[in-house]
């Protein structure tokens, strides 16, 4: 009857689509449109060629040491724990961990915290964000980026149906740029971007791949901004604790007005050496939090019970000991501080340029004065960077990240000669890495 | 439906499927007064996504507190007291131990867990089964629901669901902009439900469920709460619709290891012409009792999964690492016994039918019409012959409600209301059952009866209340 009437549309597509064993191309396009042009992943594509080429691994940021001892008992002891350690737990975050971190970060930031209102935990800081953006940003409105950027921002800014406004830190003037200090938003810059549809600036302190820490008046000048339009703040810290030379950590939340309109993503995988763990929370006023908590509750609802439990301890434990020195969040900064140096020297030593970070997990080097022949076919098309650090997965074994994938489109090609490493790695791993661009260096 | 690429173009369209589906734009109450600085109001700038509008409510979220104090007994939300095996304790902790193990993984899967999964499912599939392109981990089979609904369904699609249904599926489905499309279980006509088997799901009825703009259809087998397991004539049925209308389905299968003497799982994906339309879900949590360790995965073609990965990597990227790796060995253990009475995916099973007899039995002498299930960890009560008149708890609530909510206070007994997991058309239709949870411990009780300690407290509490069930 009508279902002739109902296929034939249909049969005239999928006809020529037909193939043997049943092979399926529905006549109308599979995917939802928020995919559309968030596919492409540019870690997904580098640690697939660093694990082909077997490349002493600089690139991603993940330790290749262990977490702290204590942190792994706590873990041990929460899977040997009764059986509701493996049963769901609360929704919104453990109990026991988001107590832990209510009373942690309460002192911080200087601001009572709510433990069941103000803190949401989820699957890393990465979830938090995506919490942030789902709940907060909608078709039409605009999201200010501070650049470089991590690059997972752009595409969820863009799932949530916004449009992302790019705002660079620029190396201020003069040629050599030595430092993450010497990089800076320029406040002009920065308001002219400002339209009636923006709804949020990103920022991320310390940076990822710069390693800038924004000094408390750089805060400000963004604090005053987000105060004077009305903006909501999602400031990403997952390296909080890792500042070197003096540098502060200054939470932009904990200045006057902005703790209401401030989402401050956390990580207990940075914060712990322990990415593989997957915790990581948002904190802000409950009346944002409540949103993100809807997200959470439709998309993952809970998060794993026994790392959180795990979790939890850890800050128990940072908590009694903060400001000693037998802090793990003070020991782990001194320990990537002499690695920040030791990876700085053999850079410098082979003449390239670092820009030294004041914190964080990484160090860009400027690769303009390296002269490469970089034949290779396959990536002619690519930025100079993307080019540079593939050649140097194949032809040296070392791999790193090219820095203008944490750049917009239209800024990325004033970037495409600055090339990201990671510093948290053993001193082994440094060592190889070491004399890979010794060898390399001796035989120009 | 048209190809959306205008960014601008969508945020009207988002509104015409919002007043399209009747749904009014509930705002939710601006607390920004206690917020107001002397500086500025916040209130309208702070608005959440409207994504986000009406899915704020959760069945889990509103028992959960009700029932967590201790001196209740809660067979209400689904997780097991029973303690997962030893070997997949220990396996986590040995992965722990592993530096290596406790960094990031493969985004889309821990390469040891895609592996055993790709070999399990292969032979339960009997196909094989691409470990990194038909495969996706994710958090739990729930957040392989929501990267399938968000990889998939598109706004203005239409996803048909059959009620009961786990509660998240139209949330999720809302969140993606699409109209959820209801067509409940009936009992079958002229029988009393005894059993999950009593209710089918009527062709005719299905049938007109379908139009143009059906993108998906969700089943889930075994059945959560009811717990029957679709027949293979019944999952036919329903794949000759899906074939005919050009649709995908969604198969949420996590209960698959859990179905008892007499009937047996079959995979929809298996049929013929599916497997290239179907994403079929899986659970860690229920496959091994351990819900708290949230991993789940999703199987289906290449072109279908690959979309799942893309929201996978603009979500959360990964999941934790050594989890992974514990189920992996897990799974490759119990790989290797399959077919065997001490394989975890029958022996649980068993297990499990002792207690869902033990249950049933109780719920009978007390005077209650438990329906008794093919599959799952649950089992509907029908609550009718006991006559509880609850018209003293006002009538803004379906009965079921009212029940639990009675339940838990007089009777320190916690379960869920079964209205929770339908639409609003079908509420007078379930209002009469509960939902309790049955993977629970058994202790031998002095009483020389070898009766669940929950069904013991239960009847000594209706015993010094004067009950009059």
């Amino acid at each position: 009857m009508g279902i002739i009437r109902i296929l034939a549309p249909y049969l005239t597509l999928l006809r020529p689509n037909l193939v043997q064993n049943h092979q399926l191309i529905m006549a109308r396009r599979l995917y939802a449109s928020r995919t559309i042009g968030v596919d492409k992943n540019v870690w997904v594509e580098f640690t697939q060629l660093a694990a082909d080429y077997k490349a002493v691994n600089l690139g991603q940021g993940f330790p290749d040491f262990s977490p702290p001892q204590f942190v792994q008992d706590a873990f041990c002891k929460a899977v040997s724990g009764g059986p509701q350690m493996h049963q769901y737990t609360r929704a919104f975050g453990h109990p026991r961990l988001v107590k832990s971190l209510a009373k942690f970060f309460s002192r911080v930031v200087g601001h009572e915290i709510d433990p069941f209102e103000d803190v949401l935990v989820t699957v890393g800081a990465y979830q938090a964000l995506f919490c942030a953006f789902q709940a907060l940003i909608d078709d039409g409105d605009e999201v200010i980026i501070v650049e470089p950027f991590f690059d997972c921002y752009q595409p969820m800014v863009l799932m949530a149906g916004g449009t992302a406004v790019y705002v660079p830190l620029r190396p201020k003037g003069g040629s050599s740029v030595l430092s993450s200090g010497d990089w800076v938003l320029s406040a002009e810059e920065l308001a002219s971007k400002i339209t009636p549809r923006t709804k949020a600036i990103v920022i991320n302190t310390p940076n990822n791949p710069l390693g800038k820490v924004y000094k408390v008046e750089e805060l400000q000048m963004i604090a005053d901004l987000c105060i004077k339009h009305d903006l909501l703040c999602f400031s990403d810290e997952v390296y909080e604790w890792l500042t070197y030379d003096g540098a502060k950590h200054v939470k932009i939340a904990s200045l006057p007005g902005m703790w209401e309109r401030t989402i401050t993503v956390g990580s207990a995988g940075k914060t712990f050496s322990a990415t593989g763990w997957k915790v990581g929370w948002a904190i802000s006023s409950g009346k944002l939090i409540k949103h993100m908590k809807i997200i959470h509750q439709n998309s993952v609802y809970h998060c794993a019970t026994a790392a959180q439990e795990a979790v939890s301890h850890g800050f128990d434990r940072e908590y009694e000991l903060f400001g000693t020195p037998e802090s793990y969040f003070q020991q782990l900064p001194a320990t990537l501080h002499q690695k920040r140096q030791k990876l700085a020297s053999c850079l410098r030593s082979v003449g390239l340029q670092p820009v030294m970070p004041e914190g964080g997990y990484f160090m860009i080097t400027d690769i303009s004065s390296v002269n490469v022949d970089l034949n290779d076919e396959s990536t002619k098309n690519e930025s100079y960077d993307f080019r540079f650090v593939k050649w140097l997965i194949k032809e040296k074994g070392l791999a790193t990240i090219p820095v203008s994938a944490f750049f917009s489109p239209e800024h990325s090609k004033e970037f495409d000669k600055y090339i990201r490493f990671c510093f948290v790695k053993e001193d082994s791993t440094l060592e190889a890495a070491e004399e890979i661009l010794r060898k390399w260096s001796q035989k120009e | 439906m048209g190809e959306e690429e205008n960014r601008g173009g969508r945020m009207s369209y988002t509104r015409r499927i919002l007043n399209a589906f009747g749904f009014t734009c509930r705002s939710f109450p601006t607390n920004c007064r206690r917020f107001c600085t002397s500086q500025s109001v916040m209130a309208s700038r702070h608005t959440h996504a409207k994504r986000i509008e009406g899915l704020d409510k959760n069945v889990w979220v509103a028992f959960t507190s009700l029932a967590a104090d201790p001196s209740i007994v809660n067979l209400g939300q689904g997780f097991p007291d029973i303690p997962p095996p030893s070997y997949v304790k220990d396996a986590l902790a040995k992965a722990a131990s592993v530096d290596r193990m406790n960094q990031y993984t493969r985004g889309f899967g821990h390469p040891s867990l895609v592996k055993a999964l790709s070999q399990v499912y292969g032979k339960v599939y009997s196909r094989q089964v691409d470990p990194l392109k038909e495969i996706l981990v994710t958090v739990g089979g729930y957040g392989s629901l929501f990267s399938t609904i968000q990889g998939l369904v598109d706004e203005g699609d239409e996803v048909i669901i059959v009620e009961p249904f786990f509660d998240c599926y139209v949330p999720m489905v809302r969140m993606a902009g699409a109209k959820p499309v209801l067509i409940p279980l009936r009992p079958k006509p002229g029988k009393k439900t005894v059993s999950s088997a009593d209710w089918y799901l009527d062709p005719d009825e299905l049938s007109a469920k379908f139009s143009s703009k059906t993108k998906a259809i969700i089943i889930n087998t075994p059945n959560n709460p009811i717990g029957k397991v679709f027949t293979r004539g019944e999952l036919q049925m329903i794949a000759d619709l899906c074939i005919k209308h050009d649709t995908l389905c969604f198969s949420d299968e996590v209960y698959e290891w859990l179905v008892y003497k007499g009937h047996q799982h079959v995979k929809i994906a298996t049929l013929p012409g599916m497997w290239d339309r179907t994403i079929t879900i899986g659970s860690a949590g229920k496959t091994f009792s351990v819900t708290g360790w949230k991993l789940g995965w999703s199987i289906g073609p290449e072109h279908l999964i690959k979309h799942l990965q893309t929201v996978m990597q603009n979500t959360l990227y990964t999941c934790p690492t050594p989890l992974q790796e514990a189920v992996a060995q897990g799974l490759l253990l119990n790989y290797k016994l399959m077919g065997q009475p001490d394989c975890y995916f029958s022996s649980l099973a068993e297990e499990l039918e002792g207690k869902r007899d033990h249950l049933a039995a109780i719920l009978q002498e007390a005077g209650m019409s438990p329906v008794v299930p093919e599959g799952g960890y649950f089992m509907l009560v029908d609550v009718t012959p006991l006559n509880q008149d609850l018209s003293h708890m006002g009538d803004d609530e379906a009965y079921d409600y009212k029940f639990v909510k009675w339940m838990i206070k007089e009777k320190k007994l916690a379960a869920i209301p079964v209205t929770a997991f339908v639409g609003e058309e079908s509420k007078e239709q379930f209002e009469k059952y509960i939902r309790l949870c049955f993977i629970k411990v058994d202790h031998k009780m002095s009483m020389g009866k070898n009766v669940p300690p929950f069904i013991s407290f239960w009847f000594a509490a209706m015993e010094t209340n004067l009950i009059t069930f």
